[in-house]
């Protein structure tokens, strides 16, 4: 690309990024406020952090849609802090780890994390979502209380429950009302598909809802909020106020090992969370970029330390707004500068308003976010997995509870260990082989990459093996033999299967080969990784599904097959599917020449709190003949949207009705105006709105996101086929 | 390359008939004569079981000789090797117990590290002949490497072997580029594929030194390959099938060489198939 071309396309990108900036910055302030409280810090403090980190991380960080901002793995390590040494020195704490995060950088042990087993790594994270509800549970329901850990604090769940269904008291009575139904918003925010309701995240709507609660009993009903006093964010200090009362870090501990304890903690957790976001996010990226996590991990390093000077928290790579950030187009850099920046904003002109958010409904936020993190799907994914790693995952889950963060990780690495050991019932095979070079890799013929693995593959070695992975082009096909391989375990299992979604999505493979020899290991992770555990109640309903779909195949005379399926290559090149994961299809029903298919799909959008499953009824149809890219959907006020934000609606002249009911996008208009001929363009305006989508082979048809009745099914099929029809004959 | 005397290493072992049977084919078809050392008395018993073992040989006209020595088996075995004038050195090796590996016992290993001629070692050696196709090379940028690989094409032609391959193993570090990003990633892919051809390159040039006999009917390949040196090959050797690996000796072995393996040491560590290490 030349240079001028570069420039032209950044300034393109500028509108879109700038408003997807301003959604996340909406997600990112409820989390952040909220994030700090948790902490015991300023609700400020989290403001600041990511304000820092958005400023700092965009200009000199090395990826591109992630955001930065106060992690919530730090509640964890702060909260200790802050109670122990104080919040001053908790600052300086912050500081010293953020200096340390930029020497990990500079020494390239950035991807540290990669070296912990993953069942561990899960340990610690539902641990801290353990940390979080449990504390915030009892302010959710407007009863707080100081217990000595977190054990305490779950244990006196029931009790909070029952003391908050007898408040005699209103004041604590609105309290709990405000907590459970921001719960309740956070909960079944995502199951609700409206495009309106989805444009502002689920945490914003809390935000939104409580301000205009308050100013309604303020300036409608000219009474105070009946909600307590005590139960309301406390004032937070305007922007003057802010600078001129910098607090000064405290360093006089920074000779006491407890001091660096909690540094370490610090710098392994937002090490450990900004990996992992970083990882989770390069998989959504739209433009299939690879962050440089080096280079990241020095630019939060060096935003924790001006955060921790400005009064802020540690910043990490976070997962829930950067997943926002891409589903609302972000595509560089700039959309996490214009979080800071409209951050900023809105702290400078409403931070005083901000105190009119009851604490109760701040709080249900992370209490979500906690359960999400420690949700019984996670033990049970564990469980499905094997029973070692949920031996693993809750070996590291308690010790992380009773004594701390770092002893937790690594009593998870050392069980992970032994049981290794247990279970080959070797020491030697780790103890003689851990040091050599076990992965050989070379270039079979120009294409081909071929890679063995010898002796073993766990978590102590990865590293040898990600090197090779990571040292070949995407697009290139990779076999990858464990054939001389006496043990691979779980962690190198997940692994390959992250580095095989990422190689699919640029145009490669990998293959993997070799596991005959584990005949012994037949419960091995990955076999087992896909089964879907089906309740009852909708085991029955889809069997009546499966019923009806049968006998639809039958009428048509086409087959049909219920089995889930995951290989869905053929859906990836659709623009709808560029900012989501295709999860697997169902319920086929396909013709005998396969041009037809209709099928359940599910697919995921965004990850983290801000992941949304999505069940969806669609019809797939191969094009007979060459069709231009286009997509095509109902015109709405987004859409509007979009097109002030860089996306083009094709008008076709001489039809506005049409051109007005209907939103037209495409990379080529001249080629789709010559395809949207008067006869198709009636049959689009006497038939129902459907989003049809051509990748150029294949025409993509559904109507809302969400699984069609059969009587839609057949009216689908129906439009689908007349119009493959009608499209053929053009 | 001229093998004038083969020995091989004789102890009353389970292996002794396969070891025999082995060294003596082989100085058939180097045309070489075979010296059968002894670590022990001389006994007119002994003498007879080794040479009833070789009947078979006789008839097609090998000459053999029985050599006993006294002393330590490493210093007698080294001595004999030097005396006789042997060129080249025959050595069984282990086999680990649950795995299929196999490893030298610690009077081959120091035979193989201090003896002045080539060493053979023989991870399975069989009483059948198992034919030798197919013989991997290493191409190393080293001054023995030319010599190293005409021997390479002197047995593969005496034994008949049909494929040769010229393995390069390069060291990581000449990459000078560290992958983090999608721009670090192309100009490291560009500097190895510079790499690569550089490499093919010099190997062409090796090959020309071969006499043009030895280069009929073999299929020669050139395979660079990315890692740790002396590792790389072997492992390649036994992802392949490879059923030789011809190597350069070690320059020096030093007391670290023993500790933190290289070159020869992880080859000898874990045979991936027969070695064969030109002196």
């Amino acid at each position: 690309m030349k240079k001028r071309q570069i420039i032209s396309t950044v300034l393109k990108s500028i509108p879109r990024n700038l408003f997807s900036g301003l959604v996340v910055s909406l997600i990112a302030l409820p989390l952040s406020l909220g994030l700090a409280m948790a902490c015991d810090a300023p609700p400020i403090s989290g403001v600041i952090a990511s304000i820092a980190g958005g400023a700092l991380v965009s200009i000199f960080g090395g990826s591109f849609v992630t955001i930065s901002g106060p992690g919530k793995g730090l509640v964890a390590v702060i909260l200790i802090a802050v109670s122990t040494m104080g919040l001053n020195a908790t600052y300086a704490a912050i500081i010293c780890s953020g200096i340390l995060l930029l020497i990990l950088g500079f020494l390239r042990l950035g991807k540290l994390s990669d070296y912990f087993p993953s069942s561990a790594i899960q340990g610690v994270l539902a641990a801290i979502g353990l940390i979080i509800l449990g504390k915030q549970f009892h302010i959710m329901l407007a009863n707080k209380i100081v217990k000595e850990n977190t054990v305490e604090y779950l244990m006196a769940i029931p009790k909070t429950v029952i003391i908050a269904l007898n408040y005699s008291d209103t004041g604590l009575k609105y309290a709990a009302l405000a907590g459970v139904l921001s719960l309740a918003i956070m909960v079944f925010y995502s199951k609700i598909r409206n495009r309106y309701l989805q444009l502002v995240p689920a945490p914003m709507w809390v935000v939104i809802l409580s301000l205009s609660y308050s100013y309604y009993y303020e300036f409608v009903l000219g009474l105070s909020n009946p909600i307590s006093k005590k139960y309301m964010i406390p004032e937070i200090p305007n922007i003057q106020k802010i600078i001129t009362d910098l607090p000064v870090p405290d360093f006089g501990l920074i000779g006491s090992s407890a001091f660096w304890i909690n540094v370490v903690a610090l710098t392994l957790i937002a090490s450990i969370e900004s990996l992992l976001s970083i990882k989770a996010v390069d998989r959504l990226d739209p433009k299939k970029r690879r962050s440089n996590v080096n280079k990241d991990i020095k630019a939060l390093g060096m935003s924790t330390i001006a955060s921790g000077f400005l009064g802020g928290l540690n910043v990490v790579a976070v997962i829930a707004p950067s997943s926002v950030n891409i589903s609302n187009g972000g595509t560089n850099r700039i959309s996490n500068f214009s979080h800071a920046f409209f951050l900023t904003i809105f702290i400078v002109l409403f931070s005083t308003e901000l105190k009119r958010i009851p604490l109760p409904a701040l709080m249900a936020i992370l209490v979500y976010t906690g359960y999400k993190l420690a949700s019984p799907d996670v033990i049970r994914r564990m469980f499905i997995i094997g029973k070692e790693q949920l031996i693993i995952f809750l070996i590291t889950l308690f010790v992380t509870l009773k004594v701390g963060l770092i002893s937790g990780i690594f009593s998870g690495v050392l069980a992970t260990f032994l049981i290794h050991v247990f279970i080959n019932k070797s020491f030697q095979l780790f103890f003689k082989n851990i040091l050599k070079p076990n992965v050989l890799m070379y270039k079979e013929n120009d294409e081909n990459y071929f890679i063995s693995v010898k002796h073993f593959s766990s978590f102590l070695n990865f590293r040898n093996l990600k090197n090779k992975l990571d040292a070949i082009p995407e697009k290139n096909s990779v076999v990858i033999d464990f054939s001389l391989c006496g043990f691979v375990d779980h962690t190198v299992m997940e692994n390959i299967n992250s580095y095989q979604a990422l190689f699919k999505k640029k145009g490669g493979s990998i293959d993997v080969i070799g596991f005959e020899m584990l005949g012994s290991e037949s419960q091995h992770p990955f076999a087992l990784k896909k089964l879907l555990p089906i309740s009852g109640f909708i085991k029955n309903n889809a069997n009546k599904r499966k019923k009806d779909f049968e006998s639809l195949a039958n009428k048509l005379k086409m087959e049909y097959i219920s089995q889930n399926d995951t290989n869905n290559e053929h859906l990836r090149g659709f623009d709808y599917f560029i900012t989501k994961e295709i999860g697997y299809t169902y319920n086929k029903i396909s013709s005998k020449d396969s041009c037809y298919n209709l099928f359940d799909i599910s697919y995921s959008e965004g990850v983290a709190i801000a992941k949304e499953n999505i069940r969806s009824t669609m019809l797939y149809i191969k094009a007979k003949a060459f069709a231009p890219q286009f997509t095509l959907t109902k015109e709405g006020y987004l859409e509007r949207l979009y097109s002030f934000t860089g996306k083009k609606d094709i008008d076709i002249p001489g039809y506005e009705n049409f051109s007005k009911r209907f939103y037209l996008n495409g990379k080529n208009p001249k080629k789709i105006l010559n395809l949207f001929t008067e006869e198709i363009i009636r049959f689009f305006e006497n038939n129902d709105y459907y989003h049809v989508e051509s990748n150029g082979e294949a025409f993509l048809i559904f109507s809302k996101e969400r699984i069609a009745t059969s009587k839609e099914v057949k009216k689908l099929l129906n439009f689908g086929m007349s119009f493959s029809d009608l499209i053929s004959k053009e | 390359m001229k093998l004038n005397r083969i020995g091989v290493g004789v102890a009353f072992s389970p292996n002794l008939k396969a070891n025999i049977y082995e060294a003596a084919r082989l100085s058939l078809f180097m045309e070489s004569e075979l010296m059968l050392i002894h670590v022990g008395e001389e006994d007119a018993k002994k003498t007879q079981i080794i040479s009833g073992h070789l009947n078979e040989f006789k008839k097609q006209k090998l000459s053999y000789k029985i050599i006993f020595v006294n002393g330590r088996p490493v210093e007698a075995i080294l001595n004999a090797i030097r005396e006789s004038k042997i060129n080249l050195m025959v050595l069984g090796a282990l086999k680990q117990e649950s795995f299929f590996k196999y490893y030298l016992g610690s009077i081959a290993r120091e035979i193989t590290r201090k003896a002045k001629c080539s060493v053979l070692l023989l991870i399975n050696p069989s009483i059948k002949r198992i034919p030798c196709k197919h013989i991997v090379v290493n191409g190393l940028k080293d001054p023995k490497t030319e010599e190293t690989i005409k021997s390479a094409f002197f047995i593969g032609k005496k034994l008949s072997a049909s494929k040769i391959t010229i393995v390069e193993e390069v060291a990581q570090e000449e990459i000078s580029i560290k992958v983090d990003d999608d721009r670090s990633l192309r100009e490291s892919t560009i500097i190895r594929e510079r790499l690569r051809l550089r490499e093919k390159q010099r190997v062409k040039k090796l090959i020309k030194s071969v006499p043009k006999d030895q280069l009929e009917g073999v299929n020669i390949n050139s395979q660079p390959i990315f890692g740790q040196r002396g590792y790389s090959i072997g492992h390649y050797a036994q992802v392949v099938r490879a059923d030789l690996l011809v190597m350069n000796a070690p320059s020096k072995v030093s007391f670290w060489d023993k500790l933190f393996p290289n070159d020869i040491e992880y080859i000898l560590e874990d045979l991936p198939t027969d070695v064969l290490i030109i002196r």
